[in-house]
């Protein structure tokens, strides 16, 4: 199991780099998809969102990414800095947070002629990846994939990859360039146990080495206390947060998924 | 032309002598301008799996002449054009904006389209076999200033793909990726569609509206058999198409036969193999 559960949990904002959410409200053709969703997220904190289907986790996401229209406010502080509203446009003097982004897995069949390299170079070059690759991207993306354990996945087509190979390759991605903020949507969905266990200690040592916020969405409470300092429970709303074991016994947590006192919180 | 015709005549062929059969020469070189065309094209219709989108764009092309003749266009082509891309336009319009799988939306479309073009060629108890030479295609008929415009849009689209590439691709595996690495995903697949729209009706009086789809989706299918990246894809769909070109028309000129649907025989045959050679 792992040992580390986190570096500092900050009590307060002042002295670390922090995401605020404050009032966000989001509304898709006059239905209410978040109402009044507010909370924090610190770096080197791993925060995970839970919520039935339909609760708003990718809405959520999508805002803080700048893809949707909201109402309320997104502010990022880095340490001691002053706040940056988010999805302002332009860049603030350079100090604008770079959010990495591991989408829900892509389907990708079998046969799709996409290389890793072609994947991960479309992605980040402005080469055209329909002609032969030269050296020096080839070069960039194994550095990439380096930082995940996956520089041996570079020529292996897109569709042949595992799900936890193919969660390590949009990682990869997300991290480059490093962001200060990192938001992935249901990693954990389509991967092994193996593959899980992999995936967690690859965040814990990401979030250690470059001091990251790691925001994702889980279905798997199971492991939940294993790696998230805080856990958001959402349906529209925060109907809880706090520490996981807070949460997993939690009265709104058990309603939520109708679940029955007393049989314990895995799924 | 001239450089073109002095170059042919150096091939072994009867009909490459000098000084004669011009209209092989010509219909040469439009296949190897069209081929080309088709092949890069092919690999993004089958990648973001469009091709039912593309036979509905020749449908609606078929229309767009149909107007174009109705209202007397010397070159009912060029209205063509236009209703194919307002029609690729609006599709993508209506895709954004209404809850309905795409392939549903595309048999809206291409319904609407055809019943429009029926109706509008048989106005006034006209009679449709005028639109047959549309639907058969004729690349022996080809003139030299068609190929020209032919070979500028084969320079557009290769601009297209060495500029926007990239950016098309990551928005058919996954359009919130795409996003938030700042890729415009509407505007890139508009423009898409737009350009095959263009293709598609500029080729069709050459190709043969029947038959078309087919290049739009056998060299990348067949490519897709046995390539492992997307170079690979790029250059067996390509040389797949140009290939199948040349023999079909080979074919066509000593047997007879639509050159079209030659070509289209030969890419079938092309996709038998690579089926037969695909990867494990």
């Amino acid at each position: 199991m792992r040992k580390i559960k986190h570096g500092k949990l900050a009590a307060g904002c002042a002295d670390s780099c922090c995401l605020k959410l404050d009032g966000l409200s989001v509304k898709l053709e006059g239905d209410s998809i978040l109402e009044d969703v507010s909370f924090h997220l610190h770096c080197g904190e791993i925060v995970a969102l839970i919520g039935p289907n339909g609760a708003g986790k990718s809405t959520l996401f999508r805002s803080i990414l700048g893809q949707m229209g909201y109402q309320g406010k997104i502010t990022f502080s880095p340490a001691g800095g002053p706040a940056i509203r988010l999805s302002d446009g332009a860049a603030i003097g350079g100090a604008r947070p770079l959010v990495g982004y591991v989408p829900q897995a892509p389907s990708f069949d079998r046969g799709d002629p996409v290389s890793v390299l072609d994947f991960f170079t479309a992605a980040t070059a402005r080469w055209p990846v329909w002609l032969p690759i030269p050296r020096k991207y080839r070069a960039r993306a194994a550095a990439c994939l380096e930082r995940v354990h996956g520089a041996d996945l570079l020529d292996r087509p897109m569709g042949g990859l595992s799900g936890g190979q193919l969660q390590r390759v949009l990682l990869a991605l997300a991290l480059e360039p490093v962001p200060h903020i990192l938001i992935l949507d249901e990693p954990l969905s389509g991967v092994d146990i193996e593959g899980e266990h992999q995936l967690l200690d690859m965040l814990d040592e990401l979030r250690t080495q470059y001091d990251l916020s790691i925001f994702l969405s889980t279905h798997d409470f199971a492991t939940l206390g294993q790696f998230a300092d805080k856990v958001i429970l959402l349906n529209r709303r925060v109907l809880k947060s706090g520490p996981p074991e807070e949460v997993l016994s939690s009265s709104e947590f058990f309603e939520t998924f109708h679940l029955h006192m007393g049989k314990g919180g895995g799924q | 032309m001239t450089f073109w015709y002095a170059l042919v005549d150096l091939l072994p062929f009867e009909w490459a002598q000098s000084g004669s059969m011009y209209f092989m020469k010509n219909a040469l070189l439009a296949v190897l301008v069209i081929t080309p065309l088709f092949g890069l094209l092919s690999t993004m219709v089958v990648h973001s799996r469009m091709s039912f989108f593309s036979d509905a764009l020749g449908h609606s092309a078929f229309t767009g002449m149909a107007i174009g003749a109705l209202f007397g266009f010397h070159e009912p082509t060029w209205a063509a054009v236009v209703f194919a891309i307002l029609f690729a336009l609006l599709f993508n319009l209506v895709k954004r904006r209404s809850a309905l799988a795409s392939d549903t939306v595309i048999g809206v479309f291409s319904s609407t389209a055809v019943a429009l073009g029926i109706f509008l060629s048989t106005l006034n108890g006209r009679s449709f076999t005028r639109f047959n030479a549309l639907l058969v295609g004729d690349i022996l008929s080809v003139e030299p200033a068609k190929v020209g415009v032919l070979a500028l849009i084969l320079l557009a689209v290769a601009a297209l793909w060495l500029a926007s590439f990239n950016q098309l691709m990551l928005s058919a595996i996954s359009p919130a990726l795409a996003d938030s690495r700042g890729v415009r995903v509407f505007w890139q697949e508009t423009v898409f569609s737009v350009a095959i729209a263009v293709v598609v009706t500029l080729s069709m009086t050459w190709v043969g509206l029947l038959v078309i789809n087919s290049l739009l989706v056998l060299p990348a299918a067949s490519a897709r058999n046995v390539a492992r990246n997307m170079w690979q894809y790029h250059l067996f769909s390509l040389l797949g198409a140009v290939l199948a070109g040349i023999a079909g028309l080979m074919t066509s000129y000593h047997v007879g036969g639509s050159a079209g649907a030659a070509i289209t025989m030969y890419l079938a045959l092309g996709f038998a193999l690579t089926f037969l050679l695909r990867k494990k």
